[in-house]
């Protein structure tokens, strides 16, 4: 059950073969299995069930809520939850317990569905991993075989979401297939009068279609995105994507995004100014971490903020400040929006010119050891991972990564298609046909939990790394 | 509901830099800082890095190179410029601070309608151009009473620009010439009011309270025109009255507050607020989580536009209110009244309402009825600090006294001591103080011929002296006779009759 997809589970609870009680049993006992992963920050176990039981009286006098109800997801600690800790993997947040629910939140919980818990990032989603704002949804999913989806900018509320880039963050859906990240989609897209940044249009569920003919279709190659880093496998995938989307009758072209390789560095100036802006509110005065110095109201400032973030936070901060010093803005802050408007012109000038939708490798590889992972530093890393996926947040755009095939070393490896700007349907309409052509394996959890039990030594590796 | 005050963060600015003859140039350092009290909404805040005002000749104090001015006014609105918390005066403590007002992380502004209509109406009344599109940006500094760290404001492209205020000063003898003089607007913005931090010295610790946090404000930036502080405190005054006639902000202000400040300003004593720290110099950056500000007119209205979405400027500059230099104009056409009695009848709350209704009741001339309001009637209200709404003498009782007196029932010193028991016991109307205390004019002018003639009778040698021309000498003798008849004589026909009396 725990293998299966929304749709899947959504209809078995209909049905009856499994409550939502039993579900939600079944999924805390995994979690607590997993636990040396470190993936949740909290376990929201008591608030979990109680949810879960609310769920089954509803399904028992078949009145469930949609497709939604019952079902357990789980969400990033950087979004805000009412009465469960949000720490955003910070000391500067740690013991925060909002007192409200971000937008995206409330309107899953509103459809029945079961919070599990919040789940690990980087402090402030600030890492290599990317954020919500580089790729952070759609590099996690390329490396664990999933669906990680991104919707256009200003489709789905941010209220609550505790921003990194503002112009940039989206909350991402990570599912198991395209359908279920579209039966998300349909419960989260849409106005919400708290942000004013998202259109006016109300949103309301939909349905995909199941493409058949993609003969209309015309796929575009972005040419800057073929880049020595990349490893062969990847573009091998890639080249075959392409391929099959032509065996198949689609037109498939490639294009030019001219200005691609200035994205990471734009985006690092934009990033660090913004967040030096957004993190000013990190005082340990009206909520969070408060250091013990009461000297004065700067040294407790400065203690405070020193204590509560970490260098990499500390570090993006200072950065921005400097971009945003009176002598600096104008040749790096505005420099960087007119860098970025290029970039974003970029990709309109391509979908002007006839193309669908692009095709992209998601990541440069599958995921690198941790090992080797932790060889370069922060900034590096995030160079080099985010560069396929970085310069969709500056343009806006939707874009969804889709599993496409288990690596030599039997990791996952995923592809990227990115949208036109509010044109999410269509993508996910494409990304599901592909996905149906590819056929990636399902994961087979029993197999995995075996392998596991007997790897315990990773537990004590996995809980020292993950602390910065 | 409470009264926002004008908050005057008056932020000198020295825009040009002029010596007037030599003589030092640099501000001082910080003066008293942002200590609050329930007074600290009313003060009125001047900054000045740079130039002071210099005494070039002694007891004179003339601003050659001038102070623009930045003045701060509390939007008069139901809730705050981005948050929906209620915005009243004297609340308990951090009891009307939103989420977002509190800067909880993932909370996003969202605009105040009525906030962005009280800017238009403010920008069109002062004759400025409108933007049709404005932007918000954020102006950092750390401070504790602004728990985002960051302001959000209006810097790169505020909502109106190039406007006008135009004030009267009185100059010549005894203040009878009034000249209209005019400062240039630079911009009007809008943008958020800060807490309020109150400083405990005892115990070493710093008090904050968020109520007035994310309250909206209009910052009115006026440029260098005037020329000394008298100026200065005038254009504020307008401006303030105007804004109230607008009831886009209560501006409640005391007039001597505002001279005390440009005084201080005068005296080249900055009322700085040194605690903020401007150390970190940072630049501007955009609120990235508010669109432009897009306003309409009717030309440019998008068809089919929910007008709960659109603002038109057009229909907001048709509905504005009568401005007072519109009102003051209207009181010397209707009434025939002086223009500084204009000023002074709009200077005080209420106080040309009184006024008007008093002048539906009555038969007495308009410059009577000014008259006695703006001298008897407002003397006694400063007297004791009292508003015209705390007036123990409505306007119908005023207006009834003043009745009395035009059909010279009684006398004009009569009236003054009507008034003054009227002031005192509540409930009396003037037709009975009158007649408790027999202060009717003698009507009989028979008698009082005979009055008169008895009493010059009895004092021969005043007779005498007012036959040899001493002026003083009648006098007396009016004093005699309103003696006798207990002051229930009009002076005036008593000088009447014994000037007949005598040259027959």
């Amino acid at each position: 059950m725990l293998g299966r997809t929304l749709q899947e589970v959504s209809a078995a609870l209909k049905q009856g073969q499994i409550t939502p009680v039993e579900l939600c049993q079944k999924c805390l006992s995994l979690i607590k299995k997993t636990k040396f992963l470190n993936a949740y920050i909290t376990i929201s176990e008591e608030v979990a069930l109680k949810q879960a039981e609310e769920s089954e009286k509803r399904y028992k006098k078949g009145h469930s809520l949609g497709a939604l109800d019952g079902i357990p997801v789980a969400v990033k600690d950087n979004f805000s939850t009412s009465g469960i800790e949000t720490t955003c993997a910070s000391n500067m947040l740690k013991g925060y317990v909002p007192p409200y629910n971000a937008t995206v939140v409330q309107r899953l919980l509103d459809q029945g569905a079961v919070l599990m818990g919040k789940t690990n990032l980087d402090e402030f989603a600030m890492g290599a991993l990317g954020s919500d704002t580089g790729g952070s949804t759609r590099n996690p999913a390329a490396h664990c075989g999933i669906v990680g989806f991104k919707p256009s900018y200003g489709l789905v509320s941010r209220h609550g979401l505790i921003p990194l880039v503002n112009s940039m963050d989206v909350p991402g859906i990570l599912t198991r297939c395209v359908d279920d990240a579209a039966t998300v989609l349909g419960v989260l897209a849409g106005h919400d009068p708290k942000d004013s940044t998202t259109i006016q249009d109300p949103g309301k569920p939909f349905m995909l279609s199941s493409l058949t003919d993609v003969s209309k279709l015309c796929i575009g190659i972005p040419k800057e995105y073929l880049v020595p880093e990349l490893s062969s496998e990847v573009r091998s995938f890639w080249s075959k994507a392409a391929n099959l989307f032509e065996s198949e009758g689609a037109k498939v072209i490639e294009v030019s995004l001219p200005h691609t390789s200035y994205s990471i560095v734009c985006y690092h100036v934009l990033c660090t100014s913004e967040v030096a802006s957004n993190m000013a509110r990190f005082d340990g005065l009206e909520y969070g971490h408060r250091c013990d110095i009461d000297v004065s109201t700067e040294a407790m400032y400065a203690a405070t903020r020193r204590e509560g973030f970490n260098d990499v936070v500390r570090g993006r901060i200072l950065a921005g400040n400097f971009f945003l010093l009176k002598e600096n803005y104008a040749n790096y802050f505005i420099k960087a929006q007119k860098v970025r408007r290029l970039i974003a012109n970029d990709f309109v000038n391509v979908f002007n010119s006839g193309v669908d939708v692009l095709l992209t490798p998601t990541t440069l590889s599958e995921a690198v050891p941790y090992l080797e992972f932790i060889k370069e530093d922060n900034r590096t890393r995030s160079a080099q991972d985010d560069i396929f996926t970085q310069a969709v947040n500056m343009a806006g755009l939707p874009a969804v990564s889709v599993p496409v095939a288990l690596s030599n070393q039997g990791l996952p490896v995923g592809l990227q298609f990115i949208g036109r700007a509010f044109c999410d349907q269509q993508l996910l309409t494409v990304a599901k046909w592909f996905e149906k052509q590819v056929q990636f394996p399902v994961i087979q959890l029993q197999e995995l939990m075996d392998d596991c039990s007997s790897v315990f030594e990773i537990e004590k590796l996995a809980s020292v790394s993950l602390k910065q | 509901m409470a009264a926002p005050m004008l908050r005057g963060r008056c932020l000198g600015r020295c825009w040009a830099l002029a010596c007037i003859d030599s003589g030092s140039r640099h501000g001082r350092g910080a003066a008293t800082g942002f200590t609050s009290s329930g007074k600290r909404g009313q003060s009125f805040v001047a900054q000045q890095p740079l130039l002071t005002a210099q005494k070039s000749r002694k007891g004179e104090h003339k601003w050659a190179a001038v102070v623009g001015l930045e003045i701060h006014a509390q939007i008069a609105s139901n809730s705050k410029l981005f948050s929906g918390s209620q915005v009243h005066f004297a609340a308990p403590p951090n009891s009307l601070v939103s989420f977002f007002d509190a800067s909880l992380p993932g909370t996003l502004p969202v605009l105040n309608r009525r906030c962005v209509e009280a800017a238009v109406m403010t920008g069109l009344a002062l004759n400025c151009h409108i933007n049709k599109k404005s932007l918000f940006d954020r102006k950092h500094y750390f401070y504790a009473d602004l728990p985002a760290g960051y302001q959000i404001t209006q810097q790169r492209l505020p909502i109106a620009v190039n406007g006008s205020l135009a004030y009267s000063v009185c100059v010549g003898k005894k203040w009878r010439q009034v000249i209209t003089k005019t400062v240039r607007i630079k911009q009007i913005q809008l943008e958020q009011d800060s807490g309020k931090s109150l400083h405990d010295e005892l115990r070493s610790q710093t008090l904050i309270d968020l109520n007035r946090a994310g309250v909206g404000l209009l910052e009115v930036v006026l440029e260098p025109d005037m020329s000394c502080g008298e100026e200065a405190a005038t254009a504020v005054r307008e401006l303030q009255l105007i804004l109230q006639a607008l009831g886009t902000s209560q501006a409640n202000m005391a007039d001597y507050e505002i001279q005390r400040q440009i005084n201080e300003l005068e005296n080249g004593c900055e009322i700085l607020n040194e605690t903020r720290s401007f150390d970190y110099k940072l630049g501007f950056m955009p609120e990235p989580n508010l669109p432009p500000l897009l306003l309409y007119d009717t030309a440019s209205l998008p068809a089919g536009a929910d007008p709960q979405q659109v603002i038109n400027i057009d229909r907001i500059r048709e509905q504005l209110p009568e401005l007072p230099s519109e009102t003051r104009e209207k009181l010397i056409q209707q009434y025939g009244i002086l223009p500084e009695h204009s000023f002074a009848l709009l200077n005080e709350v209420g106080l040309l309402e009184f006024f008007q209704n008093v002048i539906k009741e009555t038969r007495a001339e308009p410059k009577k009825v000014t008259s006695w309001v703006l001298n008897i009637f407002l003397g006694f209200l400063k007297q004791r600090n009292l508003a015209v709404n705390e007036s123990p003498v409505t306007p119908s009782v005023l207006a009834e006294l003043l009745n009395l007196l035009d059909r010279k029932v009684i006398s004009s010193a009569a009236a003054k001591q009507v008034f003054e028991e009227l002031w005192r016991s509540k409930g009396k109307t003037p037709s009975q103080i009158v007649s408790e205390r027999k202060l009717e004019l003698m009507q009989d002018e028979e008698a009082l011929e005979r009055v008169c003639h008895a009493v010059m009778e009895g004092h021969p040698q005043v007779v005498m002296d007012m036959k040899r021309g001493n002026p003083r000498a009648i006098n007396k003798l009016i004093g005699l006779v309103r003696k006798v008849t207990h002051n229930r004589a009009d002076p005036t026909v008593i000088k009447e009759i014994l000037e007949k009396q005598l040259s027959s």
